[in-house]
């Protein structure tokens, strides 16, 4: 074996095991031998299930002897975010407050993963709660990021994006609520997809803002995650909100041509605070897309200015609720107190941490009585106007094509002002309040070095046609070639 | 404009012990954060209908049939303090 | 002292919040066992608990009860509603917040009628109604104020609760425990609620408030809870008026505030020195969807309304000629009111089979409880079957009656008793003439009195001749027989 395993996409990986190249347990303890070797440094993962995942590994070498995988994804190692409930392993939240909880139930994902014979290397860490886009608010450690370990690898699903990009995990789940999957993906040049809200089940995700969490892959490729996007869709009768909608074939939908597509470039979206490096980059873009047969024209989403202040109403005041159940009574952290009001709030005020603190204060703040009409009630109706943006643009487009981030990955510390890190959520966020699907690809690099992402935006429960765009991007574009040297 | 009453109140609310440091702190940056959101106030949303659920479901029931419970030792697993088959909490005062 | 005696100068204005178990089998948002009695946190489950990333799926029966029952309080049921969080922080709460309904409830603008004093009927209107998720139990070591800790079981977390808000507009504590009453019977005639107080499965807040008779402005609201049986409904509330009434006689004011009800000592006293402002932070539940209730829904609800306790105290009235009071008991509990029916159904005459519940079967079974009445241990069938052996005079009413109270304690019906017990009435006439003739031998100045025609001889020969029986003798025959003696002679 001369190929390093942990290199290979899911695909790639499934390939080599049909083959009979490879197995599981060859490639499961090659990512262990890497996470002990270089986590460290990057520090992806706040669990590693070493031994769960070589008996999950053994057990898919004997259904590949046997020729009888469970499908694609049988023996291929991944990474959970800890936002993701999982049975009887320990499940954080990146949070003191959850510090040692563990889980008698999986999360509806986990489930579907464990179903479709994927091995679980371990969980990775995340901001708080999913609350941050650097991960930076964890509670247990910062996730560095494999292109250049000064900087922030995004977040919140941070840990999950360095690992991918740090060839620590073949694919990993992460959440997006405000971009949380795009915006890391971006600054760690994975790919990263959010689906329709309610295409994928919430059951089992540690809630953050209930209405915006969307569950999705962040991958080394496009067919990774239209693979890993297959297992993990579809109808889950224990989440209320999850669509009864079919889910379509998406690894076959990647083969279609991109000739004839629409494609609209929001005006809103190049402004003076972006990067004139990512300006470029997502010009060049829709050259090459253009080159494919696409076709490309200009349009408006006005309200795009207003996306984060609706989001940064909505999401607290959802974030406060949710997060009312961690009072040290029935699971996690608790802080002695002379009675209970003192104890709970002693233990809400160590559990949590500042930027958790900050949004269920505000969160609070604007649901509270003689509020709620001027803050939650008029987001809602904004949210309404942002929505029909997409609405009116996508009756003249297929997609849309914008950046993923206003700049690339920044350093540690670099953003100590909580609204100077909102910020970097401006082009993610609307598409989270719209509830619509949208991908971040690798788009190019920094002349730093530094990937930079390229964002489709469909309709709802058209991932398929983003992952056709995506892929024909991909593939005539060399960006692939490149990985970070961490060893 | 957000007063130190305000944060203190809420605190209540969200059940936060604040020191009097993070409390100036918290209300300096709730501050910015509400100046920030109240560009809303530009738009014109006369009429406009509310969205709390991004896609249109109704109706999603569950059928009224028993499924298994937990083991009571799972449900208390996690409990900080543990008191035989129930969960205890310390004194109990009304605020 | 009578309150209404108190507080003669004053209106009494009354508003009831009921909040009712729906007899679902699993909870409103997960499928954990209702079953009342559980060992605790045996009957929990991480949605109930409220354990991070579960989330929660309507009932779809807790939907049709609050459906049904909406209909039967002639409410106006919403084409569409839908859940919200509501926000406080207490242990019993998993989630630190309660899954209910606020501004889109299920169903607004109905109404009860009730019995008031001097027999006419009111229809007391219902605000609204909703439902949410009930709050497990806390057990305290000691009491609330003294305990060094409490301990939490989560059984009843999450178990669907009906609330019913009535209209300000009940006018003495009477009239709130009536209300209580026919309020009760309808639930329980719907199959939605079991209704049994002391369970919980029917719990009481009331509003009341005073105001000088003729003036215009209400007076202050007090909210009185812990209102857990119609006696204690009717006790607090009259207790309260009391209090108000001497309180404003002397000039003072009432203060706004929440009051617990100590049936125990037999007053209301304030929850809180200080009056919380309660915050609860309402917006719509993000973890579910809205509710469109189409017409057919609540159609085939409509449908499937049984007769309600009033229409068939109408019925009971005309079909069978029975009193209204008589009436209004019988069909007080559905199960009382479909044993009369069976009874008759059975064969027994309307007058016959409700004297005999009224006076007989509720003196051993209670008649508010549903499952007692259908366990009773006299059938209805049996009960016919008694009643027929008086009817064609095989025993007597008095006897009948020891028959009843063998019949209740072992579940034999009633011609098994009699023909083992030999309790049948003498009908054999030359017997019956054979005792006649000793009775009237061994009191010459009976026999005298009855042959100078005197009624009252008459009936005192029967009375010993039932005597001699042991009652098994039928009077009517040994009357007859008489009458043949004396013609003869
Ligand atoms: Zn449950």
């Amino acid at each position: 074996m001369t190929t390093d395993l942990t290199r290979l996409t899911m695909h790639a990986l499934a390939a080599a095991y049909r083959a009979g190249e490879a197995t599981p347990s060859q490639a499961t303890e090659a990512y262990l031998a890497r996470i002990a070797a270089l986590d460290t440094r990057v520090g992806g993962y706040l669990t590693v299930t070493a031994e769960a995942a070589r008996a999950a590994a053994r057990a898919a070498d004997a259904r590949l002897a046997a020729r009888r995988p469970l499908g694609p994804l049988d023996g291929v190692p991944l990474a959970l975010k800890d936002v993701f409930c999982t049975r009887g392993v320990t499940t954080t939240c990146g949070s003191r407050i959850l510090e040692g909880f563990v889980p008698p139930y999986d999360a509806t994902v986990a489930e579907r993963l464990a179903a479709a014979g994927a091995v679980m290397l371990g969980k990775t860490n995340m901001d708080e709660f999913a609350m941050g886009s650097s991960t930076e608010h964890s509670a247990f450690k910062p996730t560095r990021n494999p292109w250049d370990l000064s900087r922030v690898p995004g977040g919140s699903s941070g840990g999950s994006a360095a690992a991918v990009a740090g060839d620590l995990a073949a694919a990993a789940l992460g959440t997006d609520t405000g971009g949380s999957i795009r915006q890391p993906a971006a600054f760690c040049g994975t790919v990263g997809l959010k689906p329709t809200y309610g295409r994928v089940s919430r059951y089992g995700l540690i809630a953050f803002a209930s209405s915006l969490d969307h569950p999705g892959p962040i991958t080394k490729d496009v067919r990774d995650t239209a693979l890993l996007l297959g297992a993990i869709a579809g109808h889950d009768p224990r989440d209320a909100t999850s669509v009864p909608e079919p889910v379509p074939d998406y690894v076959a939908a990647l083969d279609g041509s991109v000739a004839g597509l629409r494609l609209g470039v929001p005006r809103e979206y190049f402004t003076e605070g972006l990067d004139p490096e990512i300006a470029r980059a997502v010009r060049e873009a829709l050259e090459v897309l253009r080159g494919l047969g696409a076709t490309t024209t200009e349009i408006s989403l006005p309200t795009t200015d207003y996306g984060l202040a609706v989001y940064y109403i909505i999401a607290p005041a959802e974030a406060s609720s949710n997060l009312a159940r961690y009072d040290g009574v029935k699971y996690g952290l608790r802080v002695p107190g002379r009675d209970l009001i003192d104890m709970s709030s002693a233990t809400r005020a160590a559990g949590f941490g500042a930027e958790v603190k900050r949004r269920i204060m505000l969160g609070t703040y604007v649901l509270s009585a003689g509020y709620y009409d001027a803050y939650y009630g008029r987001a809602q109706k904004v949210r309404t106007l942002v929505k029909r943006d997409f609405e009116q643009a996508f009756a003249a487009v297929d997609l849309i094509v914008a950046p993923t981030t206003p700049g690339v990955a920044f350093k540690h510390g670099e953003k100590e002002d909580p609204l100077a890190m909102y910020l970097n959520d401006v082009f993610t966020v609307p598409v989270d309040l719209a509830g619509i699907p949208a991908i971040s690809v690798r788009g190019g690099f920094s002349a730093t070095g530094l990937p930079i992402g390229l964002q489709l935006i469909a309709p709802a429960f058209e991932e398929a046609r983003l992952l056709r765009a995506a892929h024909a991007y991909e593939q005539a574009t060399p960006w692939l070639e490149r990985r970070p040297e961490l060893s | 404009m957000i007063s130190r009453a305000d944060v203190d109140h809420v605190a209540r609310l969200a059940r936060l012990t604040l020191s009097d440091a993070e409390a100036e702190r918290m209300r300096e940056q709730l501050a910015a954060i509400l100046a920030y959101i109240n560009k809303l106030r530009e738009l014109d949303v006369e009429g406009v209908e509310p969205t709390s659920h991004a896609v249109p479901l109704v109706n999603v029931f569950r059928e009224d049939e028993v499924q298994p419970s937990l083991p009571r030792e799972a449900m208390i697993a996690n409990a900080p303090e543990p008191a035989g088959e129930l969960f205890r909490v310390p004194r109990i005062i009304e605020d | 002292m009578s309150a209404v005696a108190t507080a003669a100068g004053y209106e009494v204005v009354i508003g009831l919040e009921v909040h009712a178990q729906l007899s679902t089998r699993t909870k409103m948002f997960c499928g954990c066992s209702t079953t009342f009695g559980a060992p605790p946190n045996t009957q929990t489950c991480p949605v109930c608990q409220g354990m991070p990333g579960t989330l929660p799926v309507i009932n779809r029966r807790a939907i049709e009860f609050g459906t049904r029952t909406a209909l039967a309080f002639d409410c106006t049921v919403n084409a569409s509603c839908r859940f919200a969080r509501k926000h406080y922080y207490y242990p019993d709460m998993p989630k630190n917040f309660q899954i209910s309904q606020y501004e889109e409830p299920l169903a607004e603008h109905g109404g009860l009628e009730i019995d008031v004093a001097g027999g006419g009927v009111r229809r007391i209107g219902i605000q609204r109604l909703h439902l949410e998720e009930d709050v497990g139990k806390l057990v305290h070591e000691g009491t609330l104020e003294t305990a060094p800790s409490s301990l939490v079981d989560y059984n009843r977390a999450g178990v669907p609760l009906m609330e019913t808000v009535s209209q300000p507009e009940l006018s003495s504590p009477e009239e709130a425990a009536a209300y209580l009453r026919a309020f009760r019977a309808v639930l329980v005639y719907l199959g939605v609620c079991d209704g049994n107080m002391e369970e919980g499965s029917l719990r009481c807040d009331a509003n009341i408030s005073l105001r000088r008779r003729g003036a215009t402005e209400l007076g202050t609201k007090v909210e009185i809870k812990n209102l857990n049986s119609f006696r204690n409904v009717q006790r607090a509330l009259e207790f309260e008026v009391i209090r108000q009434a001497a309180a404003l006689d002397a000039g003072e004011r009432i203060v706004q505030e929440t009051r617990l009800w100590d049936a125990d000592r037999g007053y209301t006293r304030s929850m809180r020195s200080k009056e919380f402002a309660h915050d609860y932070r309402y917006f719509p539940e993000p973890d579910l969807v809205p509710l469109e209730l189409d017409l057919a829904f609540v159609e085939r609800a409509r449908a499937a309304l049984p007769e309600l306790p009033r229409a068939g105290r109408r019925r009971f009235v005309e079909q069978y000629a029975l009193r209204g009071a008589e009436a209004a008991t019988l069909t007080g509990s559905r199960a009382l009111a479909e044993y009369y029916e069976a009874t008759v159904g059975a064969g027994a005459g309307p007058r016959p089979a409700a004297n005999w519940i009224l006076s007989e079967l509720l003196r051993v079974v209670p008649g508010d409880d549903e499952q007692a009445v259908r366990d009773s241990p006299v059938s209805p069938a049996h009960l016919a079957g008694l009643i027929r052996l008086i009817d064609d005079g095989t025993i007597s009413g008095k006897i009948a009656k020891s028959v009843f109270d063998k019949m209740a304690a072992s579940r034999e019906d009633a011609a098994t008793i009699v023909g083992r017990e030999g309790l049948t009435q003498v009908a054999d006439s030359g017997a019956l003439a054979l005792v006649i003739d000793q009775v009237l031998a061994a009191d010459p100045k009976l026999l005298a009195d009855w042959k100078s025609g005197k009624t009252a001889a008459e009936n005192a020969i029967v009375g010993q001749v039932m005597k001699a029986t042991q009652g098994k003798a039928n009077p009517a025959l040994v009357r007859d027989l008489l009458k043949e003696k004396l013609s003869k002679t």
